[in-house]
């Protein structure tokens, strides 16, 4: 997969978000969580990029943070506007209110992204409002339209969200966030909290939806087989920062990281003949606001050397084409000097 | 509308469904019932009064006294009033004051707590603080300051320093909701669309605290009443012309009174008691139905 | 298979939840055994009655809760003697005998670690707790060092500074070893995990996985491990027992389940799962439908709506289960030409 004629949607610049941690009365600032720390990345337009990582380790603040839910405390992030590019986290209010229609997000929850006091009707028909469509009949005839794409009928908009089973609602917080027509959908974590049997469901209608709207899609989540089930690419993060990047299949079959590859074997796999050797990662994720210095993961990794505990890996290319990673153990082996 | 009428139309059914189920769960509550009919029937009884136009005021001197029966249905106060006629009329007003306040206060109380709970920070820490300075004045101490400003004592007084003070426990208790529910994920995604931050608020959040501030308002009403005739009966309520269940108390001041003339304080404060007791019964029942979290 | 393998053995468990005046039935006719230094891991979707069949047998079931059994036998190895308990007919759910079974015998690891403990008492005090229930005489300082010993076992860095600690100051994984401290600390014969790790993260799931398996190995210790995870299943299990609305739909060995997955929910769910390494462009499977509320059940077969193979007779009546081959139990009329059993 060639990246080079691709078109990119979002270019992401040292993207970084810090919670301040305050103490005491005055409020005095004594710390930070560094939930997103120093990401550059592109986002080409109708893929899915995936994101992993464990508990904490900032991808969902990334994602809120690219859609500017969240503010960011330094960098840029370009987005496309036809072919050209501006940066949004220097946007007006207007500008903002605009961007919204462009990228939209997808939650964990889907009992609660619904408000349980008002039909679905009143939530689907809300942001089209807000956007500036005023007739009821064009109101209704975009809201059948993503209805239809979810295979949920029109007279369900009645109903309020108690009446539907999770599997469902998730696929009206779908169609909702479909309405406005967005280029980019970002989901966080939008199978984690259905059932297994209906987890496939949403997930290959997601897929049917991409195709149909040639969406690009942000894949938050912490499981990675259902990244890789439905990425193009992946990213993995650790403590706020990028380790790998690299083509689903290639992240899969040769990952680089130390890290990747403990994530990869900690999977259980549910094959009884192929038991696979584990590699179980020593201690615990440490605290964002206590990060070791020099590399992150350094106090759990089985191949830590002494540069590791000086210096922060640069993410750099690495084998395969676009295969990115963030490690000293490939210091001096970039991209054209690998197999 | 197109070839079919639209959606929002075509099915009204579906939404007074749950109505209706509320509405039965309601009627199981027997003394829940029971309060409403006490408060319905009082309260039309009272503005029934009101309209025909009882004589409540003027004093009888013949008639001082007077114990019940004899033409006077509840007997006559010290100065020869009817007292059944003070009761009626002076229950439109306590009511008047009760809901007035009740209403008012949660009006005022929800406001502030949105916008203290939706914006959280400088704001939040101004109205906490605010609401904890008036919370610190003793009503008492509040009213007689105003009336020494004012230099009268009246109606307006009264709901002026009721809902000056009353909006508190409101405030605290939307203030807190709205903390916890603006994190809902659907107060996100309406972010997320780029909607206007009074339109959340308003629209979006309130629905959902509207049970508890409707409960609470009922139950403030009797707060109220019992606030303005306990006010009245030390006489710094309304004026002496205006008849309230409080005013008509305060007649009863003195031990002879008490002991002789028991009818002048048993109807007024019997009406006071069944009022208060049937809406803490009725505010129970709405609670039962409306704070059950939803299905 | 005598008593000695048996650890527990479960028959005809019926559960029932009494909600608005109306009943409904949440675990129906659920039988299983345990044997004994083994594992045995109940799959299954939320609300098929997993976590509940547990607590019915452990009794932690509230009070609208009506619990039946035609048998619950619980058979404790003492120095090589074998001691039967019938926990259906203890009468009280939180009498003597009943706590006297839990703890020292049997005894309970919770989904959630950051609920399971208190928030306001040290671990380590925590942990001595139930020592000190069971042991009557037992000094606070004895009780301490066993804690301490727990602590190393569990691979708790640091036990002696660790012990004085409140919950609060440890992470997620760290908990979950708190709370397995907790289960462990009285040397149960039976340890029942409800979903240990859902709440955690994968690299520390393998921890406390790899951590449970270690403690069977070394100490023989029987585990009842619910999961809906099929991977978790396929490492740990040697027996599963697969529940889908309230009934066992499959039972039989690991092999049994993997290799000649029989019922066609069983299917589904090992199918409908993503793995790592699907091929480009490779579908998944879907299960039509949703799981249905227990209130709504009609006669038949429960996942006859969601069935790609249903037939009309699947509706008409419960279904029964049918031995394939031993120890391997299915309940689906495709296999009704092998003997029923029940």
């Amino acid at each position: 997969m060639s990246t080079e004629n691709k078109e990119i949607i979002f270019k992401i610049r040292n993207l970084q978000t810090w919670f301040p941690i305050t103490k005491g009365f005055m409020k005095k600032v004594v710390g930070h969580v560094k939930a997103v720390d120093d990401v550059s990345l592109d986002v080409y337009k109708g893929e899915t990029l995936g994101i992993v990582g464990e508990s904490g380790c900032g991808k969902s603040t990334f994602g809120k943070t690219v859609m500017m839910l969240e503010k960011p405390t330094g960098g840029q992030v370009m987005f496309n506007y036809d072919g050209e590019y501006k940066d949004i986290t220097q946007f007006n209010k207007e500008e903002m209110f605009e961007f919204r229609k462009k990228v939209q997000m997808v939650f964990q929850d889907p009992y609660s992204a619904l408000n349980p006091q008002k039909k679905i009707y009143s939530s689907f028909e809300e942001p089209l409002k807000t956007h500036g469509i005023n007739s009821q009949e064009e109101r209704e005839k975009m809201m059948q339209r993503v209805l239809k794409m979810v295979n949920i009928q029109p007279d369900y908009l009645l109903r309020y969200p108690h009446e539907f089973s999770g599997g469902q609602r998730q696929r009206l917080c779908i169609a909702r966030a479909l309405e406005v027509m967005p280029e980019v959908l970002i989901c966080d974590e939008p199978v984690s909290a259905l059932d297994v049997s209906i987890q496939a469901q949403v997930l290959n209608l997601m897929k049917e939806i991409q195709q149909e709207l040639n969406l690009t899609y942000l894949f938050i989540a912490h499981d990675l087989s259902v990244v890789q089930y439905m990425s193009d690419r992946i990213m993995v993060m650790y403590l706020g920062k990028i380790v790998e990047v690299a083509d689903s299949r290639a992240l899969y079959e040769e990952p680089f990281h130390p890290y990747t590859k403990a994530l990869l074997s900690a999977i259980p796999v549910a094959d009884i003949h192929n038991k696979k050797q584990r590699q179980i990662l020593e201690g615990e994720v440490p605290s964002p606001i206590h990060k070791p210095s020099g590399c992150a993961f350094r106090n759990r990794c089985p191949h830590c050397m002494d540069i590791c505990k000086e210096q922060d890996p640069a993410l750099r290319y690495h084998g395969k084409e676009g295969h990115m990673v963030a490690c000293h153990l490939y210091d001096g082996k970039e991209s054209g000097d690998s197999e | 509308m197109g070839e079919t009428t639209s959606i929002k139309d075509s099915n009204k059914s579906a939404s007074s469904s749950l109505f209706k189920r509320n509405v039965r769960k309601f009627m199981n509550n027997k003394l829940a019932v029971l309060g409403l009919v006490i408060i319905v029937v009082i309260t039309i009884a009272c503005v029934i009064g009101m309209i025909v136009g009882v004589d409540y005021g003027t004093p009888v001197i013949t008639d001082m006294k007077q114990a019940p029966g004899n033409g006077h249905f509840f007997g006559t106060d010290t100065i020869g009033r009817d007292l059944f006629a003070r009761v009626l009329v002076g229950g439109c007003y306590s009511i008047l004051i009760g809901a007035f306040c009740a209403i008012m206060s949660s009006v005022i109380g929800a406001i502030l707590g949105a916008l203290a709970g939706y914006f959280g920070g400088k704001v939040d820490m101004v109205l906490i603080r605010i609401s904890e300075i008036f919370q610190a004045f003793p009503q008492l101490v509040l009213v007689m300051m105003l009336v020494a400003i004012v230099n009268k004592r009246g109606l307006g007084n009264l709901l002026f320093i009721f809902v000056f003070t009353g909006w508190m426990t409101t405030f605290r208790m939307v203030r807190n909701e709205f903390m916890s529910l603006k994190n809902e994920t659907y107060v996100k995604v309406c972010e997320a669309f780029g909607m206007k931050k009074s339109n959340i608020m308003f629209k979006q959040i309130l629905p959902n605290v509207m049970s508890p501030i409707i409960v609470s308002t009922t139950t403030n009403v009797a707060f109220f009443i019992l606030q303005e005739a306990a006010l009245s009966f030390i006489g710094l309520g309304v004026a002496d012309s205006t008849p309230t269940w409080g005013n008509i108390l305060n007649a009863a001041k003195s031990v002879s009174v008490v002991t002789n003339q028991w009818w002048i304080w048993v109807f007024p404060g019997l009406a006071i008691s069944l009022f208060v007791l049937a809406i803490n019964f009725f505010g129970d029942g709405l609670r039962d139905v409306l704070d059950a979290k939803q299905q | 298979m005598d008593n000695k393998e048996i650890i527990l053995n479960v028959e005809k468990l019926n559960t029932t939840f009494i909600s608005d005046r109306k009943e409904i039935k949440i675990v129906k006719d659920v039988s299983f055994q345990v044997r004994r230094g083994k594992t045995l891991a109940v799959v299954g979707e939320s609300g098929c009655g997993k976590s509940v069949t547990m607590n019915s047998i452990m009794r932690f079931t509230g009070k609208n809760a009506i619990v039946k059994a035609e048998n619950i036998q619980y058979n404790a190895l003492r120095d090589g003697k074998v001691t039967e308990y019938h926990l259906e007919s203890i009468k009280e759910p939180n009498g003597p005998e009943m706590r006297a079974l839990r703890g020292p015998d049997m005894s309970m690891v919770f989904q959630d670690p950051m609920s399971s403990l208190n928030p306001v008492y040290k671990v380590g005090d925590q942990v001595a707790e139930g020592l000190l229930q069971h042991n009557k005489g037992m000094k606070k300082d004895e009780a301490r060092k066993l804690v301490l010993e727990m602590f190393r076992k569990l691979g708790i860095p640091d036990p002696e500074e660790r012990i004085d600690c409140y919950p609060h100051q440890f992470s997620g994984g760290m908990k979950q070893r708190v709370v397995i401290a907790i289960a462990m600390i009285c040397n149960p014969e039976l340890i029942i995990c409800d979903e240990p790790t859902t709440a955690l993260d994968v690299t520390i799931q393998a921890q406390i996985m790899d951590l449970l398996k270690e403690l069977q190995l070394k100490e023989g210790k029987s585990i009842i491990l619910i999961t809906h995870n099929m991977g978790l299943v396929a490492e740990m299990a040697d027996e599963v027992c697969v529940m889908y609305m309230g009934r066992v739909v499959e039972f039989g060995s690991l092999e049994d389940l993997f290799d000649r997955t029989s019922h066609p929910y069983t299917r589904a769910l090992l199918r409908s799962v993503p793995v790592l390494g699907l091929a480009d462009g490779q579908k998944l499977e879907t299960i039509p439908g949703a799981t249905p509320n227990p209130a709504d059940l009609k006669g038949g077969c429960e996942f006859a709506d969601r069935c790609s193979e249903c037939m009309d007779r699947c509706r008409e009546k419960t279904i029964p289960m049918f031995e394939i081959a031993p120890g391997h139990r299915v309940r689906c009329l495709k296999f009704d030409s092998y003997p029923e059993v029940d």
